[in-house]
């Protein structure tokens, strides 16, 4: 199944203006692995993102998705392949109802009535958002808003899934929530996230970048006993893994 | 800008009452929008000292309204905001236009008044129309009507585009301005300068949110083409519904039914 693969080689990005987002990006991600992105803000996290589908082009280095390496004529394809959900589901949701949302990826890979519907019957019922179908995306919650988007992209059938800060703006229950969702997905995972918590409970490999770099590269927990690594890239251990902070042990 | 936020909260309010589901509500959005506007063509169409011939229209909103469990109160304060603006259109006619067409014992009514009053009688059933039409349609079914109709799909995207980001366009709009005075410490500020910096702020924010979104369009799969889902059937029902309406409309417009009832009531003697 080398279609869930994901391989990043050298990649560099230089904005027009001359920021050098990234600098020699590399990684290879395996089939059915979950792997958290992290970084301070501004460490290149959300560009690098936008290379994965293809809307920023490199400056510098290849990608690989699958098959196929990243160019203007696999695009298409790429961007079935790997379902992205943004940070902000408003940005997400521009369809007059929930059910046209879903409907929406469908009908651009050219299905057509009963299969569209059963796409979308399918990816609703999986993030438990049957309800919502006929509502319009401006009545629902934060939380809602979050299952609905990544039903959007499920309706594709996408085998990689890279996800933008998933549990920003949630209350602990829908955090909650959606974490046991995403942990019962067989798919590619790609997670970015300030969520350190989340990190550790959904993702069994973190990739540090800083500065553009990637400053290392290896099992979640490893990464963040490394106290040093951590200081020096602006991050911290997760709460579940510091000591108590009534007892102090 | 609350103004503006609390105006957002009533329209949504009206599409709200979409989701009825009277007997008006199940018919075709087609033949509402064809109805809407053959109602409002007739309406416009009158000369501009008509004013008796009008209030037979007011049956169509009175029925639907009725018909499609509107609350009249709501929808009346609606069309209240928008007649000032009627009114700032004909507000000079007795002015300019001081013929006397018509006395009332001792009363002379001038021409400008006369077609003052008639725009305004205009605008009321024409706004109320429109609004109605959104009340027992729903803002989406009448775009997908409008498309279906012919309207070219550039047009129906963008009007669906804008019902769909006016509310957050607005919200963010409201938390700028709510942000802009509470620092304010109720001075005016600034004055217009801040304002002018808080309307280019929006504008840019507006600017990347519609990149943000041409983005999550093509990550699925957009490619510059838009499907319409919905296949709609045009029955009996809806057939008669515009072809009932319209009929009645052209009669109105043709045959001066207050003056009919007039020259009934007084024996002919008009």
């Amino acid at each position: 199944m080398s279609h869930h693969i994901v391989e990043v080689k050298d990649l560099r990005h230089v904005y027009p203006d001359g920021t050098e987002a990234l600098r020699t990006v590399s990684f290879r991600i395996t089939h059915g692995e979950s792997v958290a992105i992290i970084g301070a803000n501004g460490a290149g996290k959300s560009t690098l993102l936008l290379h994965l589908n293809g809307y920023l082009a490199t400056s510098q280095g290849t990608i690989r998705i699958g098959d196929f390496p990243l160019t203007p004529a696999t695009l298409p394809e790429i961007r079935r392949t790997v379902g992205m959900v943004f940070q902000d589901p408003d940005d997400q949701l521009f369809m007059p109802t929930v059910f046209d949302d879903v409907a929406f990826g469908p009908l651009n890979l050219g299905l057509t009535g009963e299969e569209v519907e059963e796409r979308v019957q399918e990816a609703l019922a999986r993030v438990g958002a049957e309800h919502l179908r006929d509502k319009p995306p401006y009545r629902l919650s934060g939380g809602e808003k979050k299952r609905v988007a990544i039903a959007t992209v499920l309706a594709m059938s996408p085998d990689i899934l890279v996800m933008d800060e998933p549990t920003s703006g949630l209350d602990p229950f829908a955090r909650r929530q959606l974490m046991g969702l995403l942990k019962n997905f067989r798919h590619t995972r790609i997670f970015t996230s300030h969520d350190l918590d989340m990190v550790v409970e959904l993702c069994e490999r973190t990739i540090v970048l800083h500065e553009g770099e990637v400053r290392a590269d290896g099992p979640t927990l490893d990464i963040f006993r490394d106290e040093a690594l951590l200081a020096a890239c602006r991050l911290e251990k997760p709460f579940a893994m510091q000591g108590c902070p009534v007892c102090n042990r | 800008m609350a103004s503006i936020t609390g105006a957002i909260t009533e329209f949504r309010q009206l599409d709200l009452l979409a989701n009825g589901n009277t007997s008006v509500h199940r018919i075709d959005a087609r033949a509402k929008v064809l109805v809407t506007l053959a109602f409002i063509l007739a309406v416009v169409s009158f000369g501009k000292y008509e004013l008796a011939a009008l209030f037979p229209f007011f049956l169509y909103p009175a029925v639907i309204m009725a018909l499609g469990n509107l609350p009249v109160r709501h929808i009346a304060r609606k069309i209240l905001v928008v007649l000032p603006f009627a009114l700032m259109v004909g507000m000079f006619n007795p002015l300019f236009d001081q013929t006397v067409l018509i006395r009332l014992g001792p009363l002379a009514v001038s021409g400008g008044w006369l077609s003052l009053a008639s725009i305004m009688v205009r605008a009321t059933l024409t706004v109320g129309a429109a609004l109605i039409l959104v009340a027992v349609t729903g803002f989406p079914a009448i775009c997908h009507a409008l498309d279906q109709l012919g309207m070219p799909r550039i047009f129906t995207v963008q009007l669906l585009f804008l019902h769909r980001y006016l509310f957050v366009l607005t919200e963010e709009g409201g938390r700028t301005a709510r942000a802009r005075e509470l620092r304010a410490f109720g001075k005016k500020g600034l004055g217009w300068r801040s304002y002018g910096s808080l309307l280019s702020q929006l504008l840019l924010r507006t600017w990347l949110r519609a990149e943000r979104i041409h983005l999550a369009m093509l990550a699925r799969g957009f490619t510059g083409e838009f499907h319409p889902r919905r296949t709609t059937r045009f029955g009996t029902r809806d057939f008669l519904f515009l072809a009932g309406w319209s009929g009645l409309f052209l009669f109105f417009r043709l045959v001066n039914v207050s003056q009919l009832l007039g020259t009934i009531v007084t024996g002919g003697r008009g």
